[in-house]
């Protein structure tokens, strides 16, 4: 599968034995089934798993309200927990990601232990669709045990596609399950989230999810495919209030 | 700004059926525009980055471009003049205009003019403005300001143009835009022959020549620096490009990144007023170079606010610029541009609401021709708003307890735990099988729109355990 464009400037040199999975506070509380199906995959496909269990949340909702001594507070904590090892991270959520590797080295940049460290876990950091087109170099094959599935529309989340600039790796990784697939109007617009945005400026994040939830709904599609399970959550939540039967799922779902 | 907080603005907007229809359509047009023209330009990205290194590096040696600008200027005879902020450039412009004995004003586009207030500011002495762009004749006569920074009427429908300006020109009625167009013509040939004076904006002043730069496209540009005999060209601090050449990497996407266009209609360059034996052109040329605030960003990590060119891309292709529109936001610039223009120029407060309206998805930065990282700087004014005690209560109590909570696994864990069963509650109260249909204040916010799904029973971390057992 063709490569998609990626932050990461050295690739590991061979395919590693053994990730870090950094299954974000959503997937933990909420949907941890998205976690258990990211175990899977990557089960199938040879990769060992490990799991910090002391792992909490990487800090986003305090560093976009601008509290950067809580956010900071939270991103050293996470660099704790992810530097005992050596493995890749992995997490299945593009904003998570482009927060460890984006963020937290800016974020962190004065400081003498944790800028340093900040650099290098964002070297190794990786969503879950970057990690397994990018480094796993997944292949058709490897999908071929797919489970059926009903058509999706796949909706880009912002801070994978603008901030890690993964545009590619979850359509591929679609196409080659062989799910049927429904192009979605506006598909780059933002969904609305952002955070507590959702929560501040409830209004204005609701009038950009109604004109996603239309663009979901005039799609066809019976599935709304994601990196990002606080998207999917914003998009379900929406879809839950219109009594739309469209439900939501997180890519390794789809492929697990 | 007025007592109306921004929350209220915000409603207003929302509610206003005309003004989605009217967004809609123009904001979807503009930016399918810009994809095209961006799409035929041959190494569009790295003519982005050129007209992002120009604009950079001026804005690095903005004293010394703009010292070596007033000087090439005042040798072709023009006159420069520098304001410290808007009341001093409104004292020096109304100065002028007692000193040319002036009774009428054409003008034409100028943003800078909108900081000052500038038309007030005239009427109160009793000399009549009349706007020449078509946009700001618009909001002009509906007595508003523009909501778009190259759009200034774009909340209109030319439904409601065409009434209006039947109404307040005495023009036929018309909805359709060059029927209105002719006639509106039709009325500014005469305010162009009689204006006394005729006051722009500046897209770029060159500091090698002391050449203006003048972009439009309706000629109104053009005629309103050529035809009076008095020209006054506003300009903020940082509207410099080192050379011609320089000039012509930013026009390059100027107007590909405003209305899709290769180059604007009129692209007037303008050094020094009219020189014998020329016909055309002004008596005296004045320029104002205006700083209001930007000087005050300039060395910090606001700066880089200063590499904008004013193309409004990122208001077109921002998801909440396109639902709530510019006027919304309160300031003079709207949009991102003007969330991080406004509090960082004028001061955190009362605009610590702007760097808060967005999701920061992004979609401003990827359409900036010169790339600025609005987003980054939406983020450093959120800081400075939480520094200075501007946020919410329930955030600024609520964030530090979750930092306590989300650095302390165990109580994570447990928290999470505590607030399933609490989610449960509600819920089995609401009757929705398990899903969250109102949520109490501060989280009402979120099921004023959405539900929120159930708690799991389990969390990933006991699934996982229970698992590898
Ligand atoms: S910030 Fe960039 S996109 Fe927005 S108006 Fe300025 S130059 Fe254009």
């Amino acid at each position: 599968m063709a490569q998609s464009s990626s932050h990461h400037s050295a690739k590991p040199a061979e395919k590693p034995k053994s990730v870090q999975l950094f299954v974000t506070c959503m997937i933990e509380a909420i949907r941890p089934e998205v976690g258990m199906a990211v175990v899977r995959v990557l089960k199938r496909l040879g990769v060992q798993i490990e799991f910090p269990t002391d792992q909490t949340c990487c800090g986003q909702p305090a560093f976009n309200a601008g509290a950067v001594p809580d956010a900071r507070a939270m991103a050293r904590h996470t660099l704790d927990v992810l530097s005992r090892s050596a493995s890749p991270i992995v997490t299945p959520s593009g904003s998570c990601a482009d927060m460890l590797v984006h963020q937290y080295p800016a974020l962190l940049a004065g400081d003498a232990h944790y800028g340093p460290l900040a650099e290098q876990i964002a070297a190794r950091t990786y969503e879950f669709s970057q990690f397994l087109v990018d480094v796993l170099g997944v292949t058709e094959a490897d999908l071929a045990q797919t489970q059926g599935h009903e058509s999706v529309t796949y909706h880009p989340s912002c801070h994978l596609s603008r901030g890690l600039k993964v545009t590619e790796a979850p359509s591929q990784l679609l196409a080659a399950t062989g799910v049927e697939t429904h192009a979605l109007n506006g598909a780059n617009e933002c969904c609305g989230f952002g955070g507590l945005f959702a929560v501040k400026m409830s209004d204005i994040s609701g009038a950009m999810l109604n004109r996603k939830l239309d663009n979901i709904e005039a799609s066809g599609a019976k599935i709304v495919v994601g990196c990002d399970v606080s998207c999917l959550l914003h998009m379900g939540g929406g879809l839950h209030r219109r009594g739309s039967a469209i439900t939501t799922k997180h890519i390794a779902e789809i492929i697990s | 700004m007025t007592n109306v907080t921004f929350y209220e603005r915000v409603e207003d907007a929302l509610n206003n059926e005309q003004l989605h229809v009217a967004l809609n359509r123009t904001t979807a047009r503009l930016g399918g525009l810009r994809t095209t023209a961006f799409a035929s330009l041959p190494e569009a990205e790295a003519v982005r980055d050129r007209a992002r290194m120009i604009r950079a590096h001026t804005i690095s040696k903005l004293a010394d471009y703009l010292e070596q600008f007033a000087a090439n200027l005042e040798q072709c005879g023009g006159y420069v003049h520098f304001a410290a902020d808007a009341a001093e450039a409104n004292q020096i412009v109304l100065a002028l205009a007692k000193q040319y004995q002036v009774k009428t004003v054409v003008k034409g586009k100028s943003m800078v003019s909108e900081e000052m207030h500038l038309n007030h500011e005239f009427e109160h002495l009793g000399i009549t403005v009349w706007e020449s762009d078509l946009g700001e004749r618009i909001v002009q006569e509906a007595g508003e300001m523009p909501s778009h920074i190259i759009a200034p009427a774009i909340h209109y429908t030319r439904e409601q143009v065409g009434d209006l300006l039947h109404k307040k020109l005495n023009i036929p009625l018309s909805h359709d835009p060059a029927v209105i167009v002719g006639h509106v013509r039709e009325k500014l040939r005469q305010e162009f022959l009689v204006a006394d004076m005729g006051i722009t904006g500046v897209n770029f002043a060159v500091a090698e020549t002391g050449t203006i730069a003048l972009v439009e496209n309706e000629g109104n540009g053009r005629l309103t620096s050529t035809a009076p005999r008095v020209h006054v060209a506003l300009m903020g601090i940082e509207r410099i490009v080192p050379t011609l050449d320089d000039l012509s990497v930013v026009l390059q996407v100027l107007a590909r990144s405003a209305t899709g266009q290769k180059l604007s209609v009129y692209t007037n360059l303008l050094t020094g007023p009219r020189r014998s034996p020329e016909a055309d052109g002004p008596e005296a040329l004045h320029v104002v170079i205006v700083d209001n605030g930007r000087s005050k960003v300039l060395g910090t990590e606001l700066a880089e606010i200063l590499y904008c060119i004013r193309c409004g891309a990122c208001l077109n292709a921002c998801p909440v610029y396109q639902q709530i529109g510019g006027h919304a936001y309160g300031s003079v610039y709207p949009g991102p541009v003007g969330a991080v223009l406004t509090p960082g120029l004028k001061g955190i407060e009362p605009w610590a609401d702007l760097p808060h309206a967005s999701s920061l998805c992004g979609a401003c930065k990827e359409v900036c021709p010169v790339r600025i990282d609005i987003p980054r700087m939406l983020l450093k004014l959120r800081e400075e708003g939480h520094e200075k005690g501007l946020a919410p209560a329930w955030v600024k109590m609520g964030l530090p307890v979750y930092r306590f909570v989300a650095t302390k696994p165990a109580l994570f864990k447990w928290a999470i735990k505590l607030s399933g069963m609490g989610a449960r509650l509600l819920a089995s109260a609401q009757g929705k099988g398990g899903w969250l249909t109102k949520l109490p204040p501060p989280l009402s916010g979120w099921t004023q729109h959405r539900d929120f799904p159930p708690f799991a029973a389990k969390s990933f971390s006991q699934q996982f355990k229970e698992m590898s057992e």
